[in-house]
């Protein structure tokens, strides 16, 4: 194995597991104050909104609201999954689409 | 009850949780497979070899994290500028560890440890989103995370032995199974007009700051200040 490819592999492993893995077992630890708590409880919405936004709106890294087959997608996608909260039939609906708006 | 009656509905519940998790899984390999392919083909063309470009998928397995790397080693940078790249990228998995405190706290600080090393974008939000009305687990989130695991190091294998024999994932409309899944996922946890104003915050931040500066700051930043927002604003969102 080329020895610079695997400090890369060990080094960029090692700062990754350590921020996934010191709160989980040290904040478990101790009592956390109600109002952390409540900021924890807007956390997921949060996270999830601002990692699906960019993908939706900046395909390319650059904002595209005309013609973007991830937005177009996203419509009938958000749809289903607001109508049946199934995240098979929402999945299988988004790659449909894609596909369709793809050709 | 029976002593003997205590065994079997043990060996009873473990099983159906872990046969859940995987079922959970199964959105993520369907978006897994196609990424971790397409890192494959693009570490080989770096000039990791297969066993090194597999290693990473086991040892690192963080998606937007081995792209850069690898992009990053191809153009020839410094591993401690790699190293130093991959830790702020991958920094937005401490809020993901943080907030699966409130669920996981009872376990123990050793499962946890083992736990927290398959947190990803995709497994943190299933798990995240099962755990808003089930119980927290064991069994089903380590089965959530060993098939998604499993599906981007088996993914990243083939890239690896395939190198440019496929043609574009996105065909197959591959492309848009993450983010799919990201948008049930987000129906899903819009439980009231707060979280809905919080996500919408962090939507428009997140968009904002990606124009600003390339990386994944965006999605670190974003979140905690639209997290933070949504508590300075419940007196005032809590009266719609």
């Amino acid at each position: 194995m080329d020895k610079q490819i695997l400090i890369i592999i060990l080094g960029t492993a090692v700062v990754t597991y350590l921020p996934r893995m010191l709160p989980l077992v040290v904040l478990s630890r101790v009592r956390l104050p109600e109002v952390f708590l409540r900021w924890l409880s807007y956390v997921p919405a949060a996270v999830l909104a601002a990692l699906l936004a960019p993908g939706l709106l900046l395909p390319d890294g650059k904002l595209s609201l005309a013609a973007n087959p991830y937005l177009l997608a996203a419509i009938p996608t958000g749809f289903v999954a607001l109508k049946t909260r199934s995240m098979a039939l929402t999945i299988l609906t988004g790659m449909v689409a894609m596909v369709l708006i793809q050709r | 009850m029976q002593p003997q009656d205590e065994i079997v509905p043990r060996n009873v519940t473990v099983a159906p949780l872990m046969w859940q998790g995987v079922r959970a899984a199964m959105p993520i390999v369907l978006g897994y497979l196609p990424l971790g392919f397409a890192y494959g083909v693009l570490a080989r063309e770096a000039g990791f070899n297969l066993w090194e470009t597999v290693l990473m998928s086991v040892l690192l397995y963080a998606g937007s994290g081995q792209f850069i790397a690898v992009s990053m080693f191809s153009s020839g940078m410094a591993a401690a500028a790699i190293i130093f790249t991959v830790f702020l990228v991958n920094l937005r998995h401490l809020l993901f560890s943080a907030s699966l405190v409130p669920h996981l706290r009872r376990f123990r600080p050793g499962a946890l440890a083992l736990l927290a090393a398959e947190i990803t974008d995709e497994t943190f939000a299933v798990a995240i989103n099962h755990y808003s009305d089930h119980e927290a687990s064991l069994p089903y989130h380590f089965s959530l995370n060993l098939a998604a695991h499993f599906s981007w190091v088996l993914a990243s294998l083939l890239g690896g032995l395939a190198g440019n024999l496929m043609g574009d994932p996105a065909r197959f409309g591959f492309n848009f199974a993450l983010p799919a899944m990201f948008i049930i996922l987000l129906v899903m946890q819009l439980k009231d007009k707060k979280t809905l104003i919080v996500a919408a915050l962090a939507a428009l931040f997140s968009v904002v700051f990606a124009l600003l500066w390339p990386g994944s700051w965006n999605i670190i930043l974003a979140t905690v200040i639209a997290a933070t927002l949504g508590v300075f604003l419940e007196p005032w969102t809590s009266k719609f």
